[in-house]
């Protein structure tokens, strides 16, 4: 486990510190980094938002074939990513019946990681939102709150953890997706080229320093992520036991 | 929370919405692009010796993935629920390593490791062992990025149903083999089922650390998934692709449904 | 029989046993009673093989076992939470010691057959635990441990989990399934009532030490001290000293408590006090009171008690004590 990114680790150093940082500062290299980073954000921010709907949707709607539709939720999981990729390709793409060509545009990217990522929210905060007292939603609306009100004030506020905790895992899978942006993306240098896009080409011709450093540097992003995820919800957490 | 029926109704159309743009509209698009040409063609795509190797190849790593990740994350997830060391911390961090490194960037991690011109260049060197670019590099791959599944769906269970049957086992005179293969194992049994079909699952489905440790040539080193993108991108075939990917998408929503099942199983016993 | 010599057991700071010396004679049902933390369970556990004891020892039937792994203890232990194999049918549970032994087929089919009618479970041969009641796994769990004729019966807070109607019923059954099989049960318990019921004995336990061994009758009369006046059983201050609130007698002449106390003469005295409160309790009635020294204290007297006296709320009694609460300082030989 450890040893394949140990040996990662020494060969992105493998020309010093200079050698690193000139391979992850490379200008190709850091417009690779800044896309990816940018879009999925992008995505994450977008899920955080429709991940919540969605899953308030399944949780407190009622309507017919609301099972398939939970089913469908973890299709993005259980579906390849190469497949993903032409799914999405097959209506935005070159051949699009209704005349979108997303193909090698940012807006591409977005849809291919949408799709990717869409899971992580909503299952994070259904099982929330199951649990969640409803008498403590019944009690703000006894005591005058409107529903936008409560849901502002008392719901957000127990879902919090659940939307960062998925907001972050979505975008640490997005930063190091591959497989889903991989035909639909385009691979443009600077214009939709991702980080992993990116490393996989300095593999093909042979520079394995450069590969191994901005590797490191999405390692690092996606570890930072999830740490400060962590951090947040270890926070929120003690908040709720210290009011409890 | 009482929502008006209207609000109720715009939040569905939301919801729903971005699910069909998203989900359900381009794959109802691919499935009407493969069949729309009659099963007949469908199965001729799916049958071509590059496929057919393509399949076997897939089929043969997962063989191969899944009882090792079964031994291993069985033995891991009774050292960390059951087990009383330094360093538990350090191993809970390191098994959720795949879920946060790209499956490109482990690809990059295997080539510098295994390698030709890596640590362990010399077993390819000097051995003849082709590990990247041949079948241990892909199995490895695979392993790397599906280690996490059995371990994280068994640790709860083991964490649920405690000690007590176990400590009721040797009060009764069973040695700790026969605690575990009685008592232990039936009690995680769904559990493990439902991290071996993820990881069944994955195995069929990777696709980016496969494709840098992967020499792939058709009919060689060819993975289901190496094939719909090779089919795609090389061959500018994209009928094939799209069939390939049915089949993929087949087994992909296959394991949904045995996940479905295995979810009821698991909260009813 | 069981002796349990100078055993200890810590975790980390905590004493869970402090040198505890026991003896369990053979053929009793004997109660480890104590409140949470006393190490009670720990003192099961120990002699189950379940926990290691840092120092002391264990010894079954003569036989030395203080090493020895709980495979090889001959013991049955019957968990709070029952343990039961979820995934057995009810046989398959009482059989598992059986077939672990790998007895003949047809005399474990007999023996399962026989425990499952004396536990009256039988015709639930083929049920799971899921499909069973919580005095129903409790007794399943019973049979299990019976099967392998262990030499002894060790229930951890058998039926704590259950709720008070089952409770009481099973407690009734256990006693009379002791006195039939004969097998020496050691019960770990929180609940006075409990222990007073059931057992022939009854070890109490407080912060690792052993407080006082006797049976029901001598430790409810002559505790060794006030922890075990207070545990087994509700208490009165009365006078600075310790009564149990059935053993206050009121009067409401004040004379009359002074002749009579002279009479039965403990140290209590006679209390000037003033009712504050009146609960009729089916046939009890209680009656709290207020000391003229401010202390609150309840009497406990019977509804015909309570009639001839027609106490109502503010009016003055004076009550006396009627049973030593300083008896056990006659007996010192009870005291442990």
């Amino acid at each position: 486990m450890l040893l394949p990114l140990a040996a990662l680790t020494v060969t992105s150093f493998g020309e010093g510190w200079s050698g690193f940082w000139d391979a992850v500062t490379a200008p190709v290299a850091l417009a690779s980094l800044r896309v990816t980073v940018a879009v999925s954000a992008v995505v994450a921010l977008v899920n955080a938002v429709m991940g919540t709907l969605i899953a308030w949707v399944l949780v407190r709607d009622d309507f017919r074939g609301k099972r398939v539709v939970n089913a469908l939720i973890d299709l993005p999981f259980a579906l390849p990513t190469i497949v993903a990729s032409i799914v999405l390709l097959s209506l935005y793409g070159p051949n699009s019946p209704v005349g979108i060509h997303l193909n090698a545009t940012q807006p591409g990217l977005l849809v291919a990681l949408a799709f990717v990522t869409l899971p992580f929210v909503v299952r994070s905060v259904q099982p929330v939102l199951i649990e969640a007292d409803r008498e403590v939603e019944e009690a703000a609306a006894s005591l005058g709150a409107s529903n936008w009100t409560t849901f502002r004030r008392v719901v957000l506020p127990t879902l919090a953890p659940a939307v960062i905790g998925g907001t972050g895992l979505a975008f640490a899978r997005a930063i190091g997706e591959y497989g889903s942006v991989v035909l639909i993306g385009g691979n443009i240098p600077r214009k939709t080229q991702v980080a992993s896009q990116y490393i996989q080409q300095q593999i093909e011709i042979d520079r394995p320093v450069n590969a191994a450093a901005v590797s490191v540097a999405l390692l690092a992003i996606a570890f930072v992520t999830l740490f400060v995820l962590r951090v947040l919800a270890g926070r929120s957490q003690r908040r709720e036991e210290d009011s409890a | 929370m009482r929502t008006s029926t209207a609000a109720r109704l715009s939040l569905r159309t939301v919801a729903l919405g971005y699910l069909v743009l998203l989900i359900g509209v381009p794959i109802v698009l691919i499935l009407w692009r493969t069949f729309g040409e009659g099963v007949g063609t469908f199965l001729e795509s799916i049958r071509t010796p590059a496929a057919i190797s393509a399949l076997n190849l897939s089929l043969l790593i997962v063989a191969i993935t899944v009882p090792l990740n079964v031994v291993f994350g069985v033995g891991t997830a009774l050292a960390l629920v059951r087990g009383r060391f330094r360093g538990r911390g350090l191993i809970q961090a390191v098994v959720d390593l795949p879920f946060a490194v790209s499956p490109i960037v482990v690809g990059v991690s295997l080539i510098l490791l295994w390698g030709s011109s890596g640590w362990f260049g010399g077993i390819e060197n000097n051995l003849g062992v082709r590990v990247i670019f041949g079948l241990p590099g892909m199995v490895i791959a695979t392993i790397f990025v599906t280690l996490p599944f059995v371990v994280r769906e068994v640790e709860p269970v083991l964490h649920e149903i405690g000690t007590e049957q176990e400590q009721a086992a040797s009060t009764l005179g069973a040695s700790s083999a026969q605690t575990f293969w009685r008592i232990t194992l039936p009690a995680i049994r769904w559990g493990l089922t439902y991290g071996v079909v993820l990881t069944i699952a994955r195995a069929l489905g990777e696709f980016g650390a496969v494709i840098m440790v992967s020499s792939g040539f058709p009919g060689v080193s060819q993975t289901l998934t190496l094939l719909v993108h090779s089919r795609y991108i090389d061959d500018h075939n994209t009928y094939g692709a799209y069939a390939a990917a049915t089949l993929l998408m087949g087994l992909a929503v296959l394991t949904l449904l045995l996940m479905t099942l295995l979810d009821r199983k698991r909260s009813t016993t | 029989m069981i002796t349990v010599t100078g055993a200890r057991k810590n975790y980390g700071d905590f004493a869970a046993l402090d040198d505890v010396t026991l003896d369990i004679p053979a053929g009793t049902l004997t109660a480890l009673l104590g409140p949470s933390g006393s190490g009670k369970s720990t003192l099961l556990r120990s002699i189950a093989g379940l926990e290691r004891l840092d120092a002391g020892s264990i010894v079954i039937g003569g036989r030395d076992v203080t090493g020895v792994a709980p495979q090889k203890r001959g013991i049955g232990f019957v968990f709070q939470h029952y343990a039961a194999f979820k995934h057995m049918t009810v046989r398959d549970n009482v059989a598992f010691g059986l077939s672990i032994r790998k007895r003949p087929k047809a005399e474990i089919a007999k023996k399962v057959d026989d425990l499952l009618e004396i536990v009256g479970l039988d015709g639930f041969q083929h049920r799971y635990p899921a499909q069973l009641s919580g005095g129903q796994r409790q007794r399943m769990a019973l049979a299990r441990a019976l099967a392998v004729d262990p030499e002894v019966l060790l229930l951890d807070e058998p039926f704590g989990a259950l709720d008070a109607k089952v409770r009481a019923d099973l407690r009734q059954w256990l006693r009379r399934l002791h006195d039939e099989v004969h097998v020496t049960t050691v019960l770990v318990t929180h609940d006075q009532e409990e222990a007073l019921d059931v057992a022939d004995r009854i070890a109490v336990l407080n912060k690792g030490r052993i407080e006082q061994v006797g049976d029901p009758v001598s430790l409810y009369d002559r505790p060794a001290n006030d922890f075990v006046m207070s545990f087994l059983g509700s208490v009165a201050r009365l006078g600075g000293q310790l009564v149990r609130p059935h053993d206050i007698a009121l009067e409401r002449n004040r004379d009359r408590a002074v002749a009579a106390d002279a009479l039965t003469g403990t140290a209590g005295g006679v209390v000037e006090s003033v009712v504050e409160r009146v609960v009729r309790l089916g046939f009890e009635v209680r009656i709290d009171l207020r000391a003229d020294s401010g202390q609150r204290f309840a009497a406990q007297v019977t509804r015909g008690q309570a009639d001839v006296l027609g106490l109502q709320v503010g009016e003055t009694v004076y009550a006396r004590a009627t049973h030593g609460p300083d008896a056990y300082e006659l007996d010192p030989a009870l005291a442990i």
